[in-house]
């Protein structure tokens, strides 16, 4: 872990955003997790998205379970609210809050055992449900805190530190999330910031359940040779097929692409969503392609990454539910109680 | 030859059915033809944890003078059920009666001398008079009803009144109900010798009461207490309660001109998901409920630890049936109580309500939401399945239009400026509860990061055991907080001082009153504390104090609630004597009259005649 504090005082050179903040407005505590921890990169590249997007931190509600990913919400956004939950449980959590005022921007942070075993039931749900949020799992397949057990998405006979074969079949998260209702599906490399940030920011921009699968190492436990979650076999092994950019309502969109490998797409808030289709003919908006390419990668032991699910007209559980705009939370007596009279009807109704 | 039981408005009538057969509705009317009739009865339904086929039955207590505790043996019988008939005759008092389909024989090895058998061969009637089978099924429990309108003096008006209320918008099926009625009716008329001696009769015994059961109360509580969020998972017999928020929701609480909901109901995929949205919200600012029941509230544990010791809102409801495990899950009970007290690892405590009514689940669900916030912490209302499934007569609910909901402690961004120094978890005002700030208040401060793990008074992490002891005692303080905010124990004393007491809770209400009654006949006089909520207020510990030896009803196997008391308020366990009742039926004053008389003979204890001849 990194020991020295950050001085406070911001580089007077530090481009700032619409809102007059640099990124280190957009920092948090000092990490706490080992030098080269691939969630730190996850962390960096949050608050890079955030201050980019010129998103107000007060406005963001982060919320975590528990394991080394979950620690991370600390080291972001400061100025953000933070819940760090119960193990494999901050879906519901998520679940209950995003109900309580559907106005914030919601960031999960999950691990792989918090997400792929303890809560896979949860994570499941949460998907079907549609929660507008941005979920991220820093997956490196292992358990960290507790020293290097396998995780649920450890892939079968990759191995321990010790050399010893992993016997189970992998899961992935972002298969399931595209077969169970997720309206947007990714998969990163918390070593590749180019492709995450822009990533980070058309799922934060998305108003529907956004989900990251960001494979991050663990450099203190599943780093080594024999494993295919260390970084070089992830940078060896990965290949994107299709990458998003984020494009302002205010910047001008220039076509300056091969024609057919890029799509513009509208986002709600008048921004562009720029598709950049990098595999033959992957169109990520097509589910059932998506899954098929994703299981024959897998099954070569290729890595899929970028944006392999887009759903560009999604809803929300708020949506489904047919509530009121604005949070529930600020209703007062005079929206909620229904009053004395209306008491003495339902006296009347069981007499 | 026994003498036939006489009573007007005083009797035990038990329906014995199939379950899924339409049965619950004709018996529901029944008891509520009674209610209409101004006479005060307790409706029980004894259900299996199944769908169809399994034997099922209803009970009315009817009781003018308005004991409505459950009361043993039954006058009589509406032996539906040819599967049962042996245990349904077994349960007839001496000198009772029996009704039963006499389409086929009543075994004769079953007939007993001192039971009255009261044949309508309803299969038969029915017959020739509704040609669908479904239909004729339907309307065999409504020919009895007509029956019994006949033998017990019913009020036709009232029934039909019933009927065409319960039909209104599908007036083509008020004739065929009506007609079930009459071919019952006119049978017994007929055929039979009415009125029977137990029989019915216009009093003036209910007031401006309703009938209504706890969990729609509560429901109801939770609405006009401004809940928005409810998140729940199925189990029994706490999913009315649940049901019944959603379905009045939909009717009250909706935007007029964009018909849009003011709330949201989650039905979860388990309970540990309930209780995590419930907890989510909460932290987010909205009021919050879940309803559960014992195994439930067991998967809920570590969540309740979380919301303890990170200091969040939620409300939650446990309906207890009988346990353990799946236990009896369509029988009553009081047994979850320390369940509910401790639940979660740790040093953990939980606020918990416990009411007795239907108003008490409606005043004591709004008083939930509000205490759930002034204290940041679970509460916990602890009905059963008795309270929350039947049907009980109870005041009518009343709301004060001028009440405001209390938020608790909450700094809005005003707040936040004007405030010089603010930590979430700083005893500022030394009851031991902080202020809290909601998500998105601030743009530069109030923010926290809301955790499990130990922490200081600005919610920084840390391991300082010094620290983590200091918390914990300030938990302490909020908890002696909780204890003047909670419902008072309600104390019926005479004036005369008493050496002994009763206390229970609860369901173990209705029955009470009978109970004493019976018992000050035997010159066995006894003070009686009804407790309402945990931690226990001062008062309770007083009555206690004041009397030397203290009984203590429950409707548990472990004594529970008298554990607590021990517990909590470092009690000689040899001055609370248990009252235990716990085979899954509601509690009768009978049990009650048995144990106490029983002890008193047993200890050589004066009564009452025997002190003041």
């Amino acid at each position: 872990m990194t020991y020295v504090a950050k001085p406070r005082t911001h580089h007077p050179k530090l481009p700032r955003n619409e809102l007059g903040l640099t990124r280190r407005d957009y920092e948090g505590a000092v990490s706490t997790l080992c030098a080269g921890c691939g969630h730190d990169s996850v962390s960096a590249a949050i608050i890079q998205a955030c201050h980019e997007l010129s998103i107000p931190a007060h406005r963001v509600a982060k919320l975590s379970g528990i394991g080394c990913s979950s620690k991370t919400p600390t080291y972001f956004l400061g100025k953000s609210h933070g819940f760090n939950s119960v193990h494999g449980r901050m879906p519901s959590v998520a679940t209950g809050a995003n109900m309580a005022n559907r106005e914030l921007y919601y960031i999960g942070i999950s691990g792989d055992g918090d997400t792929a075993s303890i809560g896979l039931g949860q994570f499941a749900h949460i998907v079907r449900r549609r929660i507008n949020m941005t979920y991220v799992v820093d997956n490196n397949g292992t358990y960290g805190l507790t020293k290097g057990q396998f995780s649920a998405t450890n892939d079968k006979g990759s191995t321990s530190k010790k050399g010893a074969p992993n016997l189970y079949e992998p899961i992935d998260l972002a298969m399931m999330a595209i077969q169970i209702g997720a309206t947007f599906v990714a998969r990163s490399f918390s070593g590749d910031k180019a492709q995450l940030v822009p990533l980070l920011k058309a799922a934060l921009k998305h108003e529907g359940f956004a989900f990251l699968d960001v494979i991050s190492p663990c450099v203190a436990f599943n780093n080594h040779n024999g494993s295919t979650k260390s970084y070089d076999y992830v940078r060896a092994h990965t290949e994107a097929m299709a990458v998003a950019d984020l494009i302002p309502i205010h910047d001008e969109i220039r076509i300056d692409y091969a024609p057919g490998t890029v799509e513009d797409v509208a986002m709600p808030d008048g921004s562009t969503l720029r598709l950049h289709k990098l595999h033959g003919d992957y169109d990520p908006r097509d589910r059932v392609g998506a899954m098929d390419t994703l299981m024959r990668r897998a099954q070569a032991g290729e890595i899929a990454t970028g944006l392999l699910y887009l759903d560009d007209d999604p809803s929300d559980c708020h949506e489904i539910l047919n509530t009121v705009d604005g949070p529930l939370a600020s209703l007062g007596e005079a929206e909620l109680c229904p009053g004395s009279q209306r008491l003495e009807d339902i006296n009347a109704a069981f007499r | 030859m026994t003498v036939p039981i006489q009573a007007v408005n005083d009797f035990v009538i038990k329906f014995a059915n199939v379950n899924g057969s339409g049965s619950a509705s004709a018996n529901g009317m029944f008891a509520k033809a009674l209610f209409r009739m101004g006479i005060p009865c307790a409706p029980r339904n004894i259900f299996p944890s199944n769908i169809q086929g399994l034997p099922t039955w209803f009970e009315v207590r009817v009781s003018e003078a308005g004991y409505l505790g459950r009361r043993e043996g039954v006058d009589l019988m509406v032996a539906m059920n040819a599967e049962t008939y042996a245990q349904d005759v077994a349960e007839v008092r001496p000198g009772g009666f029996l009704l039963y389909d006499s389409t086929k024989p009543f075994p004769k090895t079953l007939r007993r001398d001192d039971v009255s058998l009261i044949g309508v061969p309803i299969a038969e009637l029915i017959l020739g008079e509704f040609p669908d089978p479904k239909q004729r099924q339907l309307f065999k429990n409504i020919v009895y009803v007509g029956a019994l309108a006949e033998l017990l003096e019913i009020e036709w008006a009232v029934l039909t009144g019933m009927i065409e209320e319960q039909f209104k918008g599908k007036e083509k099926l008020i004739g065929p109900n009506v007609r079930a009625l009459e071919i019952g009716r006119g049978y017994a008329r007929d055929y039979l010798q009415a009125p029977l001696p137990i029989r019915v009769a216009r009093c003036d015994g209910v007031g401006d009461s309703i009938l209504i059961d706890g969990n729609t109360a509560a429901a109801l509580g939770f609405l006009w207490g401004g809940a928005t969020v409810a998140a729940w998972y199925p189990i029994t017999p706490s999913t009315s309660l649940a049901e019944a928020f959603e379905l009045h929701a939909g009717r009250l609480r909706r935007d007029d001109a964009s018909k849009r909901n003011r709330f949201a109901v989650l039905q979860a995929e388990d309970e540990l998901s309930a209780i995590g949205m419930v907890i989510g919200a909460g932290w987010n600012g909205a009021r919050s409920f879940t309803a559960t029941s014992g195994p439930g509230l067991s998967l809920m544990q570590e969540f309740l630890g979380l919301a303890y010791f990170a200091e969040i809102p939620a409300v939650l409801v446990d309906v207890q049936r009988a346990g353990p495990s799946t236990g009896m899950p369509t029988r009553t009970q009081q047994s979850d109580l320390l369940l509910g007290a401790y639940a979660s690892h740790g040093d953990t405590k939980h606020v918990m309500l416990l009411p007795s009514t239907p108003k008490e689940c409606f005043d004591f669900a709004v008083e939930a939401l509000d205490l759930a916030e002034r204290l940041q912490t679970p509460i916990l209302m602890m009905t059963d399945l008795d309270l929350g499934m039947n049907d009980h007569i109870s005041l009518p609910f009343r709301w004060d239009d001028a009440r405001c909901y209390d938020r608790g402690k909450v700094l809005d961004a005003d707040g936040l400026d004007a405030v010089e120094k603010w930590g979430r978890y700083l005893d500022l005002d030394g009851d031991g509860i902080g202020w809290r700030t909601l998500p998105g208040t601030h743009p530069e401060k109030g923010s926290f990061f809301t955790r499990g793990t130990s922490r200081d008074e600005y919610a920084k992490y840390t391991e300082s055991g010094e620290v983590y002891q200091r918390n914990m005692e300030r938990l302490e303080r909020k908890w002696a907080t909780a204890a003047t905010l909670v419902p008072k124990a309600e104390i019926r004393e005479g004036s005369k001082p008493k050496a002994c007491g009763i206390i229970y809770y609860g369901t173990s209400e209705p029955p009470m009153a009978e109970a004493l009654l019976a018992l000050k006949r035997q010159g066995i006089e006894l003070d009686a504390m009804r407790i309402r909520a945990f931690p226990f207020g001062a008062e309770v510990y007083d009555f206690i104090g004041r009397h030397e030896t203290v009984f203590v009803v429950e409707q548990n196997r472990d004594g529970q609630l008298r554990s607590l008391l021990i517990i909590e308020g470092d009690l000689d366990p040899a001055s609370l004597v248990p009252v235990l009742h716990y085979d899954g039926m509601p509690l009768p004053a009978q049990v009650v009259e048995r144990h106490v008389a029983e002890y008193f003979a047993a200890h050589r204890k004066p009564r009452l005649s025997e002190v003041t001849p």
